[in-house]
C-alpha cells in the first residue's frame, strides 16, 4: 500500500516527446490506480469536498461507487448533477474548488477528486453508455444562446425536465471555450468534447451552429416569431483586449484567442486544414493567465522558443499551479516582473522586438494583489518575431445592444440575480462568463443549472 | 449545409453563386459579408453580400479565385453544399441606416475594383428602389474581367473603365472620378470598394477632391464576430476591428500601408499550399520559389 498521505500519481506524457506533439499531456488513471486513489477516501459525514464543487457532484458517493469497481454506479451518481464530467476533471481548478476542502488536504494530499471524475467519465465512454431523454416532453420551448459550458449545462438540465430545448451557436462547432480555447494537449476536441455534447444531443437538445444571435436573429424575434418561452444567454466573454501600445497591429502580433482559435477550431497544427498560422522563432506572450499557458504551449508545440511575459511575480501568476508546472517542465521560459511598452517594428511590417520594463511590487491594490511599480529607467529590447497578447477578455456587445431592456453593468457583463440569473427583461436569464467576466468552466457550468432551474420556475408559474 | 441553388461564372475569373440560408437573407442589409466554410478540412473565409431575396431566402455571393479555398469553391455546382454559411456579419451601409432624408439629399458616387463590384450593387439598388439616382464608375483591368454591367445599369448612371481601354473609358476609377467631377458633376459622397491598393488611391483622390469617402475593408478574418481581433485596422490611429466595426470605414483615415502588410501575412503560406494543390502529388518545390510540400 503506497502513503495514504500522497494521492496516486497520475501517468503524463515525458515532457521532452510532448513538447512535439499535440497529444493530451496527462494520461490519466487506469481502473486500478483509480481504485487504489478512492481507497483514500474518508467518506466523511458532512463532506466539505461537496461544498467546494460548484454544481455539488455528491462526491464521497461515486468514490465509494470507484472504491468497489462499481464504476455505472459512480457515473450514476456523477450524471445527476453534471453533464461534462470528462470535461470538469480535466480543466477544473480543482485545488481552489472540491479538492482545497477535502479533509485529507490538511495533513498530506487531497484526494484526487478531479482525476477520479475524470475516470469515471472516460470509463463511461469507452463503454458507450449515454444519457436518456426523457419520455414526455413538456412543450415548451427554450432557446439557449451559446454552447459553451454554461449553455451546454443549462440546456442539458432543462431537456432533462421535459422542455423542448434549442442551442443557438455564432461558431461552425459547439462547444465554446472548449473547442476554440484550451489546446488538444489538456482537453482532446473528438476524443472528449466532442462525445460530451453528443450526450446533450442525446437528450433531445437540438444544437443549430452559424447563427450569431443579434446578427443572424434578435432575440426579441426569437420569443415573439419562433414561440420560445425563455431565452439563456450563455455567450460568453470573448472580446479580447489588446494593451494599447504601439505597434499592435503589426504582423505577428496576435490575440491569444486569435491564436488559439487558429490552432485549436482550425486545427491548424494539422497540416490536411486550410488554416494557416505563424509559427514564431522567438515567441513572447504577454499575461499570466491560463490562457497564455495555453498560448505559450502552443507556440512551442510548433516548434518556438517562447517567452512568458508577466508584469507581476511568479506568486501573483493567475494560472493553475498545475498548468505553470507543466508549462515549466517543457521548457517555456518566465520573464516575471516585466512589462512591454512598445512593439518594434521592421520595414517588413512584421514585428522584430518588443520594448520592456521592469516591475517591481508596491503596496496591494483594490484586488489585494501587490501592485507593480514601474522601475524608471530601466527599458530594454527583447528579441521576439512574434507576439500573443493574452491579457484577458470581455463580454461581446452584441447580444446585449440588440435586444430591449436588457440591463448591462459598466464593463458590458449582462446583469443577472445570483441565484437563478433572471435578468431585467422577462423571461431571458444569463449565467456564465457573460455575467461575470472571463471565469472558469465550472462556475459557467453552476451559472447554467441555477438558470435553468430558474427558468423551470418561471415557466411552471406562466 | 446550406445549398447552392445556381451558380455562374460571371467573367473570366468571377464566379457567383446563389445560396439557400433563410436567416441570413432575412436579416442581411446591404455593407455587410457572411464567412463560408466548404467543408470539415477548410478555412473560414469571408465574402460580401452581393444579393439577397428575402422571399426565396437565398444570399448571392460573387468572389474570384485567388487561392486554395477559392479554388477549390469553383468546382462547386448547383445542389451542392458549403458546410458552413453564416451571417450577416458586420455593420449594413450607412446609407441604409443613417436619417433617410439626410440620405436622399446626397448625391453619391460608387468607385467598385474587380471583384469589388459585386457589393457595390446592392447599395446601389437599395438607393435605386429608394427612389435615390447614383453614379457608379467600374474598373477593370480588362474587358473580359468586367462584371454584373447589366445589373449595374438598371440601378445607377454606369461608367465602365479598363485599364487596358479595351471597353469604356481608358483608364483606372479614379481618373474617371476626377474627369466627371471636372465636367460639372459634384458628390457629397463617394463610395469605394476593391482591392485594398484601389481604395487607397480612391480615398487619395477624392482628399484632393474635397469628397468624403467610406471603404470597405478586406482584410484577414477568422471568425468574423469580433472575438479574436485577426482583422484589426488602424482607422484615426484608433484600433478597430472590421467585422464588427465596419467593414465601412472613413477612406481618409484608415492607415493602408499597414493594412495591406497585414492582408499579405501568410502570403508564403497560401502560395505554398496553392503550388500543392494545383500540381498535386507532383509538386516537390521544383520550381525553387516555395521550398516545397513541407
Amino acid at each position: 500500500m503506497a502513503d495514504v498521505l500522497k494521492k496516486v500519481p497520475v501517468r503524463e506524457q515525458d515532457p521532452k516527446v510532448r513538447a512535439t506533439n499535440f497529444d493530451e499531456v496527462c494520461l490519466g488513471y487506469n481502473k486500478d490506480e483509480a481504485m487504489e486513489e478512492a481507497q483514500r477516501c474518508l467518506d466523511c459525514k458532512k463532506a466539505k469536498c461537496m461544498e467546494g464543487c460548484p454544481v455539488q457532484i455528491h462526491i464521497p458517493n461515486f468514490i465509494k461507487a470507484v472504491k468497489e469497481g462499481d464504476f455505472a454506479e459512480a457515473y450514476r451518481v456523477i450524471s445527476e448533477s453534471s453533464s461534462l464530467p470528462a470535461i470538469c476533471g480535466r480543466v477544473c481548478p480543482q485545488e481552489s474548488q472540491c479538492e482545497g476542502r477535502c479533509i485529507r488536504g490538511i495533513k498530506g494530499e487531497p484526494v484526487s477528486i478531479g482525476k477520479l471524475e475524470r475516470f469515471v467519465a472516460d470509463w463511461a465512454r469507452e463503454q458507450g453508455m449515454k444519457p436518456e431523454a426523457p419520455a414526455e416532453k413538456n412543450g415548451k420551448k427554450v432557446a439557449v444562446i451559446g454552447s459553451g459550458p454554461a449553455g451546454l449545462t443549462c440546456a442539458g438540465d432543462l431537456a432533462k425536465l421535459g422542455y423542448d430545448v434549442t442551442i443557438f451557436e455564432a461558431l461552425h462547432k459547439a462547444g465554446g471555450v472548449l473547442v476554440y480555447g484550451i489546446p488538444e494537449f489538456r482537453l482532446p476536441k473528438d476524443g472528449v468534447v466532442l462525445p460530451e455534447v453528443e450526450n446533450v444531443k442525446s437528450l433531445g437538445v437540438k444544437i443549430e451552429t452559424d447563427v450569431i444571435v443579434g446578427k443572424s436573429v434578435t432575440i426579441d424575434e426569437l420569443m415573439e416569431e419562433e414561440g420560445f418561452d425563455a431565452v439563456f444567454i450563455g455567450s460568453g466573454a470573448g472580446l479580447p483586449k489588446f494593451m494599447g501600445i504601439p505597434g499592435e497591429t503589426a504582423c505577428g502580433v496576435f490575440s491569444a484567442n486569435e491564436y488559439l482559435t487558429r490552432n485549436n477550431l482550425m486545427k491548424s497544427f494539422d497540416e490536411h486544414y486550410d488554416t494557416p498560422i505563424a509559427k514564431g522563432h522567438k515567441v513572447a506572450v504577454v499575461g499570466g493567465g491560463n490562457v497564455a499557458m495555453d498560448a505559450a504551449r502552443t507556440a512551442l508545440r510548433l516548434g518556438a522558443e517562447v517567452h512568458i511575459v508577466y508584469r507581476r511575480s511568479e506568486e501573483e501568476l493567475p494560472a493553475r499551479v498545475e498548468e505553470v508546472h507543466h508549462a515549466k517542465e517543457e521548457g517555456i521560459i518566465f520573464d516575471l516582473l516585466t512589462n512591454p511598452v512598445e512593439i518594434l517594428v521592421g520595414e517588413d511590417g512584421w514585428v522584430n522586438g518588443i520594448r520592456c520594463i521592469r516591475m517591481e511590487l508596491g503596496e496591494p491594490d483594490a484586488s489585494g494583489r501587490r501592485r507593480p511599480v514601474e522601475v524608471p529607467g530601466s527599458e530594454f529590447d527583447m528579441d521576439v518575431d512574434m507576439v500573443i497578447m493574452s491579457l484577458g477578455t470581455s463580454p461581446n456587445p452584441l447580444i446585449s445592444s440588440t435586444t430591449k431592456g436588457l440591463e448591462t453593468d459598466r464593463r458590458k457583463c449582462i446583469v443577472a440575480t445570483e441565484d437563478v440569473g433572471a435578468t431585467s427583461k422577462p423571461g431571458v436569464f444569463a449565467g456564465g462568463d457573460a455575467v461575470t467576466g472571463a471565469a472558469t468552466v465550472i462556475l459557467a457550468m453552476g451559472a447554467g443549472k441555477d438558470a435553468a432551474r430558474g427558468i423551470h420556475e418561471y415557466l411552471s408559474q406562466k | 449545409m446550406f445549398k447552392i441553388v445556381k451558380a455562374e461564372q460571371l467573367s473570366a475569373s468571377v464566379y457567383m453563386k446563389v445560396v439557400e440560408a433563410p436567416r441570413v437573407a432575412k436579416a442581411c442589409e446591404p455593407g455587410q459579408f457572411i464567412i463560408v466554410r466548404l467543408d470539415e478540412t477548410a478555412e473560414r473565409i469571408p465574402l460580401t453580400i452581393c444579393d439577397y431575396d428575402r422571399e426565396a431566402g437565398t444570399v448571392t455571393i460573387v468572389f474570384q479565385p485567388i487561392g486554395v479555398s477559392t479554388s477549390k469553391m469553383v468546382d462547386l455546382k448547383e445542389g451542392d453544399y458549403f458546410l458552413d454559411f453564416v451571417g450577416p456579419l458586420g455593420k449594413p451601409s450607412e446609407l441604409v441606416t443613417d436619417d433617410f432624408e439626410e440620405v436622399k439629399k446626397k448625391k453619391v458616387v460608387f468607385i467598385a475594383g474587380g471583384v469589388g463590384t459585386a457589393p457595390v450593387y446592392p447599395q446601389a439598388k437599395w438607393l435605386h428602389d429608394h427612389g435615390i439616382e447614383c453614379d457608379i464608375i467600374v474598373g477593370a483591368r480588362t474587358k473580359d474581367l468586367l462584371i454584373l454591367e447589366d445589373e449595374l445599369k438598371s440601378v445607377g448612371n454606369l461608367y465602365l473603365c479598363t485599364d487596358d481601354g479595351s471597353y469604356g473609358f481608358h483608364g483606372v476609377g479614379t481618373a474617371m472620378l476626377e474627369k466627371l467631377v471636372s465636367e460639372g458633376h459634384h458628390y457629397d459622397l463617394c463610395v469605394a470598394i476593391g482591392p485594398m491598393i484601389m481604395m487607397k488611391f480612391a480615398s487619395l483622390t477624392t482628399q484632393k477632391l474635397g469628397i468624403p469617402c467610406v471603404v470597405s475593408m478586406n482584410p484577414i478574418m477568422v471568425d468574423g464576430t469580433g472575438m479574436c481581433g485577426a482583422c484589426r485596422v488602424l482607422v484615426g490611429g484608433e484600433v478597430k476591428f472590421a467585422c464588427v466595426d465596419g467593414p465601412e470605414f472613413d477612406g481618409h483615415k484608415v492607415d493602408f500601408d499597414q493594412a495591406m502588410k497585414r492582408a499579405a501575412m501568410y502570403k508564403t503560406e497560401e502560395g505554398r499550399r496553392f503550388l500543392a494543390y494545383k500540381e498535386g502529388d507532383t509538386h516537390h518545390g521544383g520550381c525553387g520559389n516555395c521550398g516545397g510540400d513541407k
